[in-house]
């Protein structure tokens, strides 16, 4: 195996030469349907793999853990839950603070974060999204504040600054609610605008599938870490979130054509399967152990690693559908095939 | 500057950009059937750039040792080797008295000898009409120059690598090494020799190649030539012969720089049709609005439920 060293991508020199040729990798898996016919240069790859370390695919499970954290925690506060408000909470900043070390880690600069902020493009979902980070996480980097002011002894939360602190603890939690939506549904926009086969095919439906993964993670994080008694919200976000993370991303594969199968294979064929295995298990867990703190706990755990699985999966299905120049080719000589009344090309 | 066909469609890129009198677009037309593989392209462009090396191996795939565009590699010539035979010229050659390229005289008869045809193409940036790279880039790092290119501006690039995974034909790429190099961690790619442009200078590579098969100029005047060398081709019986990369009409709203190949596009490593990715950006955000507007609603009826 030969890799281009400096600038490029690993290279797979010698994969045979040009020409027609059976598909692209073989592999153990049996497949039913015969592999597409198709043709590339030396079978390498035609567009580039983003050049990103595993930190942006937890940063797409913190980023959810975030946003649906928010949510809950602002309606705990105004339902008169402490416990799910506390969890919530603390959820919240600390999701938010990693992914905000995950993202700024993956920069080829990151002395350089803030040039972030010097443009905001619409055409850019990253630079939305860090706009969108740059409002919600201020707000509900306050509402957290008010929560641990809150643990702190009653002479010190007569303090001016505290005392404004835990004042500005609602208000700043519904901005953050608010704002949270978003944070959440950014990041299928994130992946869906690239050239990468799996993640852009996948752009209708992706946003559903990581909004409902975000709700069952923060629900079950609010499961995880609250009394039965007023984890019932919690309960209802982190099914409800699961069952439409699991139709949205049968509904995906469907519309995604050829690259649905990188699903299917290799690293992110397991995390695929590992996701709707944890994910299923968590919900119906959740339900049958609305009265038992163990069984709620066990299925919370479960749900936020099923929401892990399914980022990771989503994730290294990209990778993989950009290594493999079958991905890019076949679909669009279809298509190109497809022209040919009125086109000029031969 | 906001218009109609701003993210899909024919469009004159800077004067889209903001630019109020900006000097006729410029790019390149490589035209494949006249290269011949010498790679004088690839060694100008990294001497007037100071592009770092890129590897130094045997890759066993023809002539082609550098591998692939990327971020220390901005013209890369392609060989590809194939059975069958050159087409025959509609009159024959002159004899120039120069040096014969091919194998020794030798007693073997022609028909004995197996079909041998080779194709060369030197692959660069597109300079894409809708250039998805600059469309994502958060930092406002890479922007259209008034000659309608696409080009990184070093200082700014926070090496995000976003534009990496947005190109369509896999050219841009963030610089991993040689350990030292202050570009390294940064997007890098054919910059169309900006600072030659400025002083009505040629891109080093096409100042560099013998036999003309880079051409830069005014992208409306290359598009007319390359129709001519085309339509030339198929006269002389080379029906293979097809352009890519000239309509404006197509998935990236045509590109600057483009080529006249002799086999599908996908034979030389690029897409053969190429959709910029943010053509479907509205959608993109019109299904996120959706899912983030469920997902408000979803939690707020999760607390409607009385507590027990």
């Amino acid at each position: 195996m030969t890799e281009v060293r400096h600038g490029g991508s690993p290279g797979r020199a010698r994969d045979g030469a040009p020409g027609r040729k059976r598909g692209g990798k073989g592999g153990a898996e049996q497949v039913m349907v015969p592999e597409a016919d198709f043709t590339s240069y030396y079978g390498r790859p035609i567009v580039k793999p983003a050049p990103w370390e595993k930190d942006i695919a937890y940063y797409l499970f913190t980023g959810g853990v975030a946003a649906g954290s928010s949510l809950l925690g602002a309606g705990a506060d105004l339902t008169g839950r402490p416990g799910l408000r506390r969890v919530a909470r603390f959820g919240s900043l600390g999701s938010l603070g990693l992914s905000i070390g995950f993202l700024v880690h993956d920069l080829g600069k990151p002395s350089r974060f803030l040039n972030m902020l010097r443009v905001a493009k619409l055409t850019s979902p990253m630079s939305v999204g860090t706009w969108i980070l740059s409002i919600h996480g201020p707000f509900a980097a306050l509402a957290s504040g008010a929560e641990i002011v809150s643990l702190l002894p009653a002479s010190w939360q007569r303090v001016g600054p505290l005392r404004l602190v835990a004042v500005l603890g609602r208000p700043a939690g519904l901005v953050g609610a608010l704002t949270a939506p978003p944070v959440a549904a950014y990041t299928a926009v994130l992946l869906a605008d690239t050239a990468t086969p799996a993640w852009h095919s996948a752009h209708e439906e992706l946003p559903f599938v990581f909004c409902g993964s975000a709700a069952a993670a923060s629900g079950g994080l609010g499961l995880l870490g609250s009394p039965v008694a007023e984890a019932g919200p919690a309960r209802a976000f982190a099914v409800g979130g699961a069952v439409i993370e699991l139709a949205a991303e049968r509904r995906m594969e469907q519309s995604m054509g050829l690259s649905a199968e990188t699903l299917h294979r290799g690293t992110a064929g397991r995390w695929m399967r590992a996701a709707t295995a944890l994910t299923v298990a968590g919900a119906a867990g959740a339900l049958v152990g609305r009265r038992s703190r163990v069984l709620s706990m066990v299925s919370g755990a479960a749900l936020m690693a099923g929401s892990l699985c399914t980022r990771m999966g989503v994730y290294e299905a990209g990778l993989a559908s950009a290594r493999d120049p079958k991905y890019t080719v076949v679909p669009q000589r279809e298509r190109a095939d497809r022209w040919v009344p009125g086109d000029d090309r031969q | 500057m906001i218009g109609r066909n701003s993210l899909y469609g024919p469009l004159d890129p800077a004067p889209d950009a903001g630019y109020a009198a900006p000097p006729p677009r410029k790019g390149f037309f490589t035209d494949t059937s006249v290269c011949i593989g010498c790679k004088a392209c690839e060694v100008a462009c990294k001497e007037w750039n100071d592009v770092p090396e890129n590897l130094f191996e045997m890759l066993g795939t023809s002539y082609d040792n550098s591998h692939s565009l990327n971020a220390n590699q901005w013209r890369h010539v392609a060989f590809i080797e194939r059975p069958g035979t050159a087409p025959v010229p509609d009159r024959p050659a002159v004899d120039l008295g120069m040096p014969t390229v091919g194998a020794a005289p030798s007693d073997v008869p022609d028909e004995a000898k197996p079909d041998f045809q080779w194709l060369m193409s030197s692959d660069v940036c597109k300079h894409c009409t809708h250039a998805a790279c600059l469309d994502v880039c958060p930092t406002g790092s890479l922007f259209r120059s008034e000659f309608g290119t696409v080009v990184v501006q070093d200082d700014i690039c926070n090496g995000c690598g976003y534009c990496v995974a947005a190109c369509p034909y896999g050219v841009i790429d963030r610089r991993q090494g040689p350990e030292g190099d202050p570009k390294v961690g940064i997007a890098q790619k054919c910059t169309l020799c900006y600072d030659r442009l400025t002083d009505n200078q040629r891109p080093a590579c096409a100042q560099a190649c013998p036999t003309e098969s880079i051409l830069y100029g005014d992208v409306e005047e290359l598009r007319e030539r390359a129709n001519e060398r085309v339509a030339a081709l198929h006269e002389q019986g080379v029906m293979d012969a097809r352009l890519y990369g000239n309509d404006p009409e197509d998935g990236v709203g045509g590109t600057g720089a483009f080529f006249l190949l002799l086999d599908e596009p996908e034979v030389y490593g690029l897409p053969p049709d190429p959709v910029v990715t943010t053509k479907d950006l509205p959608m993109m955000f019109k299904r996120a609005g959706m899912a983030g507007t469920a997902m408000l609603v979803g939690a707020a009826l999760s607390f409607l439920r009385r507590p027990r």
